[in-house]
């Protein structure tokens, strides 16, 4: 059973503009153990969804799903008592910017503690060995009077660091990481992606990646779900992905990246830009931006499933409706 | 090939006050680099949050004068000139920023926006600086009916594609281009690269390209530097420097990059540590407390840049 299982699941906001629908009837269900990788440009819902299964979303946006369950837990019914438990506890998550995510005016040892108090009622000597052995696992040098460090006395990869001992203060069995390395240098981005893997096997949680970056799902994920526009176009494990992808998109944004472009002078790239509120076409939602479209691409594709994942085309052979 | 610009020995110090009662501090944010930069080619400065990379682009235009050392321009040292070719000079040399979000006049029309570099630098008639805005706008993929437009109207791309233009509007002979693909979607960084290598061909210009993503530096650079806190530890021929890099910073900076794909390029241990701060340098190779090769001689004494094999590189064990 998938410890996370999610079907249909559609977010709209209230703007002043009318309704904007910024999810749009996705799919999604990770194993346990399993990291799956979520990668789409801005725009595409991608955080949207991963606070839509935090439950962390402004008042203006409605959630609808036709099942949204966290280890057979229903989600969408959850009392506001047993969502606190529930985040924090058994679901985590790593923000972007680690330097804003931090309270500024508490220490780290505080804000670490006060997980750990809240969810497992930890107090005094308890808690600050486990705050400690927290700081030790995610390799901050000296621990014991980084606790009464204030955020601002930190770098940014040691902020990351210290927001992933936060996040897996209480053993969660998921953890999401919405772009956790975006905003740190590429040596720092290395050491982050490694401690969070070695976090993941030892403990054998599963874990969401979300990102806008090829390179990092490539070599984190073992499944990746590309999304386009509010609706996932592709979901398939990652060697298949990244060897044969199956969707135009998918295509289009791997051979965009310069890393395959070795020699050739021009990149390929995908024409125009991502819909945006007012211009969502009708059907295909990347059919006006599709080399490969034709008239059959007007209407709404039907998921096409096959060996090991699938795709929202109508091009790609095998499509059911 | 023409040497469009060069710099020797370059350096640019600040001094910062660490508060009442204690001394002051200098930062050596660019700490002797040289190099040249050819017409027509791209060089990429390279390196990680506090290398000196975005000091250098604002002593190359002029934004800030050099501490120490020379920047010479079409043959001639440029580090003081008279104030009336001081403005024919910061013509000659135009900077993109990163964010495009910010670089621009939020209350500027387009079309203003590409003329006011004209305004300022020339005595253009109006109906001429709008025409020439126009045909820029055109140059750089943008439609000549969306001149009446406020930035907020444009995507993330497209607000790239007018900073570009802005920087094209004084034909300058070098643009000086500060991270400008990494605020962008994937898609859309191909069609900005794919833009840049455009107008490079067409106008004959030089780029100095400041980049932290290697991939993009692979694709579009003719000349590498990497930095490392204010030096440059290896410069180059790009192919030299991405297949056989000799400066250990080099090759970490290259093993620690994702990939989709894993080339067989060689692999290092990931870098321990944090990247030191500015202020407080450690001695001898900056370098020395986060490399795996460092011996005993490196925490003593700073490397001097010398050849090997084609390339400069600044390590005593290359």
């Amino acid at each position: 059973m998938p410890l996370l299982d999610i079907k249909d699941l559609s977010v709209t906001f209230a703007t002043a503009r009318g309704p904007f629908r910024a999810v749009d009837g996705i799919d999604l269900s990770v194993e346990p153990g399993e990291v799956l990788g979520i990668v789409g440009e801005s725009g595409s819902g991608k955080s949207v969804t991963s606070l839509a299964v935090l439950g962390l979303l402004a008042d203006n946006a409605s959630v609808t799903a036709g099942r949204m369950q966290f280890d057979g837990q229903d989600l969408l019914t959850l009392s506001p008592k047993a969502r606190r438990r529930l985040n924090g506890g058994q679901v985590a998550m790593i923000f972007q910017e680690p330097m804003s995510s931090l309270n500024p005016c508490f220490t780290v040892g505080f804000q670490i503690g006060e997980t750990l108090a809240q969810h497992e009622g930890l107090s005094g000597k308890a808690l600050r060995h486990r705050c400690i052995a927290l700081l030790e696992q995610v390799g901050i040098p000296a621990p014991e009077s980084r606790l009464s460090a204030f955020p601002h006395q930190l770098s940014g990869g040691m902020s990351q660091r210290v927001m992933i001992a936060m996040a897996i203060a209480c053993n969660p069995r998921l953890l999401i990481a919405d772009e956790p390395t975006t905003a740190l240098d590429v040596t720092i981005q290395r050491q982050i992606l490694d401690l969070l893997r070695d976090l993941q096997r030892e403990r054998g949680m599963a874990m969401i990646l979300i990102t806008h970056d090829m390179g990092v799902v490539a070599e984190s994920a073992h499944r990746v779900q590309v999304m386009y526009a509010g609706q996932v176009v592709e979901n398939r494990p990652a060697d298949s992905l990244f060897t044969a992808p199956r969707h135009p998109y998918t295509a289009a944004l791997l051979d965009a990246l310069p890393e395959r472009a070795v020699g050739r002078r021009r990149l390929p790239t995908i024409a125009g830009t991502v819909p945006g509120i007012t211009d969502r076409p009708t059907g295909c939602l990347f059919q006006p931006r599709c080399g490969l479209a034709d008239d059959r691409c007007g209407t709404r594709p039907p998921l096409a499933t096959d060996g090991d994942g699938w795709t929202r085309c109508v091009r790609v052979e095998g499509a059911t409706a | 090939m023409t040497v469009i610009l060069e710099a020797r020995n370059l350096k640019r110090h600040y001094r910062v006050k660490r508060g009442l009662f204690r001394a002051p501090a200098t930062v050596k944010a660019v700490d002797g680099a040289s190099f040249t930069v050819r017409a027509g080619k791209t060089l990429a400065v390279v390196g990680e949050s506090g290398c000196g990379k975005s000091t250098l682009a604002r002593l190359l235009t002029r934004i800030e004068a050099p501490t120490e050392g020379t920047i010479h321009f079409d043959g001639r040292d440029i580090t003081s000139v008279p104030k009336a070719d001081e403005k024919a000079l910061r013509r000659a040399v135009q900077m993109v920023f990163q964010n495009p979000y910010g670089s621009l006049n939020p209350r500027q029309k387009v079309a203003d926006i590409l003329a006011e570099p004209l305004l300022i630098n020339t005595d253009m008639a109006k109906a001429e600086r709008r025409d020439r805005a126009i045909a820029m706008m055109e140059k750089v993929g943008l439609r000549p009916d969306q001149a009446d437009r406020y930035p907020h109207m444009f995507s993330g791309g497209q607000r790239q594609r007018i900073a570009i233009a802005r920087a094209l509007m004084l034909d300058p002979r070098v643009v000086v281009a500060d991270e400008p693909v990494s605020a962008l979607d994937i898609s859309i960084q191909a069609q900005v690269l794919n833009l840049m290598m455009d107008l490079q061909d067409e106008f004959g210009l030089a780029y100095v390209f400041i980049s932290h993503d290697l991939s993009v530096v692979r694709h579009i650079a003719d000349e590498v530097m990497v930095m490392y806190l204010g030096r440059p530890v290896e410069q180059g021929p790009k192919d030299t420097i991405f297949t056989d890099p000799r400066h250990p910073y080099t090759r970490a900076l290259l093993a620690a990059m994702p990939r989709v794909h894993r080339g067989g390029a060689p692999e290092l241990p990931p870098l321990s540590g944090e990247l030191p701060s500015p202020m407080d340098p450690p001695p001898g190779c900056a370098f020395h407390k986060r490399c795996p090769l460092a011996q005993p001689r490196c925490a003593q004494e700073i490397p001097e840049p010398r050849t090997v094999d084609g390339r400069m590189v600044a390590c005593h064990l290359a």
